[in-house]
């Protein structure tokens, strides 16, 4: 920090933001009524889009950023951080989100990439980015173009955790295998895996000596119950994403309220049993292998 | 020394990893009343006020951070936290309109703006001068969606501000327990001298 200046727009305070939101829920909405529903259930931050993703599965076409309009009315009614999407590459959508004033944009495989070869570089913007990762090399490349949060990408609108869980068990286990090695072994390893994912070594470093990612990292994609958000907890997620989960299920304040309360007491089964009782339907679940379109793989 | 993080959501480990490097302190996350009946002092840690308020209130926690203090204890609450532990909170209409999605606990006398400075754009980074035992010092103070705090009552002492705005102010309550808010976050830089200044400063003496 320069002696006696104000700084705006810094890495820390980009990653600072993410870190005040651990250990909460990131609720999808698509208009100011849903937006009031999620803060109400003490939701950490809400993510304004226009169809959620079962929706956008069901629908089919090219999902693209939100209006305007409807972002400014969830900013305007609720006093909790609001994020938006926009499509893979599309760094016009985030220049729009950046001038709309939105507190955090997702870079999100759920709408369509809008370019097949470039993430946007996200340390140009002021506004911090959140992006979706599969894997320790995908969620690095995504930081190296300064994204300050990383969520598993899961597989959105199926209401189906094993995505998510697979994804989150994969960088665990990379970040592990790295750490096992030692000496000249584990310098050889690390910079193998910085050539083969083209990331910077010193990121890689960073992460096996801190045994984690230099950003905060929630769970994305196919949470429904509050078990599902209690085990992404378990599993070592600084917080979760419920997209679809609570406005396609039958009762989403009720159902809001529980996985709020199930992400903090995510490692005391009788309260995750108390919160999960009489719910309701959840939402209704796919097949992983009867998707039609993965999302997941969608970047890279 | 016993100090507890209030282990909710927010900014528990960055508080927990900052604490842990003070001599003479032992460290705890709590999230349940047996945990807080044990603690000498409790950081309320930054996260969302609204999700922290409702917590608070649905698991019953706000009796047992009100014994810390009834004990003799300090509770310092930063950014969120600040908000949960003062008497009135106010939204973006300015002081007109008390914001009703938080339910403070009343247990410092001041009144605190939410998200006075504007939304993550506005955030910032800047030098806070703190007026410490041994004269006052610069330290880097974070500000993230930072709230004002708008009124302080008699008998709060400003221990920091910035820019005329008070950003860091304590209260010793009839009984001897300390309450210390603050709206930057300590636990995002490696400088340690604010909590020395409330944890050690203070109260080590007396408990």
């Amino acid at each position: 920090m320069t002696k006696g200046k104000t700084q705006r727009n810094t890495p820390k305070l980009k990653k600072g933001l993410a870190q005040m939101m651990k250990g909460g829920v990131i609720m999808d909405v698509v208009n100011a009524d849903q937006a009031r529903i999620a803060e109400d259930a003490g939701a950490v931050a809400v993510m304004a889009l226009e169809r959620v993703p079962s929706d956008i599965r069901a629908d089919g076409g090219v999902a693209r950023m939100s209006d305007p309009k409807m972002i400014h009315e969830i900013m305007a009614t609720v006093s909790i951080p609001v994020m938006a999407k926009v499509r893979i590459g599309h760094f016009v959508e985030a220049q729009v989100l950046e001038a709309i004033g939105v507190d955090y944009i997702d870079e999100s495989e759920v709408l369509t990439p809008a370019d097949n070869k470039y993430h946007v570089t996200k340390s140009d913007f002021k506004v911090p980015f959140v992006c979706g990762a599969t894997c320790l090399g995908e969620a690095l490349r995504r930081i190296d173009e300064g994204a300050c949060m990383i969520r598993t990408k899961g597989e959105a609108g199926t209401g189906n955790v094993v995505e998510a869980v697979r994804h989150m068990r994969i960088i665990k286990e990379e970040i592990a295998g790295l750490q096992e090695l030692s000496g000249s072994a584990q310098a050889a390893g690390m910079k193998k895996f910085a050539k083969d994912e083209r990331v910077p070594l010193a990121l890689v470093e960073g992460v096996v000596v801190d045994g984690r990612l230099p950003v905060v990292n929630f769970a994305a994609g196919g949470i429904a119950t509050p078990a599902d958000a209690a085990l992404m907890m378990q599993l070592g997620c600084d917080g979760v994403f419920v997209g679809s989960g609570i406005f396609k299920s039958s009762d989403p304040a009720v159902r809001a309220k529980a996985i709020v309360e199930a992400v903090m007491h995510y490692d005391d089964p009788n309260v995750v049993a108390k919160v999960s009782e009489g719910l309701g339907e959840a939402m209704p679940g796919q097949e992983i292998d009867e998707l039609e379109t993965k999302y997941a793989e969608r970047g890279w | 020394m016993k100090i507890g993080i209030l282990d909710i959501q927010g900014s528990v480990e960055e508080h927990f990893e900052a604490l842990r490097k003070l001599r003479g302190v032992e460290v705890s996350l709590v999230k349940n009343l047996g945990g807080l009946e044990k603690l000498d002092g409790l950081v309320i840690p930054g996260g969302e006020s609204t999700t922290l308020s409702k917590l608070i209130e649905k698991f019953g926690l706000g009796k047992g951070i009100q014994g810390v203090i009834k004990r003799g204890g300090v509770v310092y609450g930063t950014c969120a936290g600040a908000i949960l532990i003062g008497k009135k909170v106010f939204g973006e209409g300015g002081v007109a309109k008390v914001d009703e999605k938080v339910k403070p606990l009343g247990l410092i006398d001041i009144d605190v703006s939410r998200n006075a400075y504007g939304r993550q754009l506005d955030s910032f980074e800047a030098e806070v001068e703190v007026f410490l035992k041994g004269g006052a010092a610069k330290v880097p103070g974070v500000f993230i969606r930072a709230p004002i705090i708008s009124r302080i009552g008699n008998g709060v002492e400003v221990l920091a501000d910035y820019e005329g705005e008070p950003v860091l102010v304590r209260q010793e309550v009839p009984g001897g327990g300390v309450v210390v808010a603050g709206t930057f976050h300590p636990e995002l830089t490696e400088d340690l001298r604010v909590y020395e200044e409330i944890f050690l400063g203070y109260s080590v003496t007396r408990i």
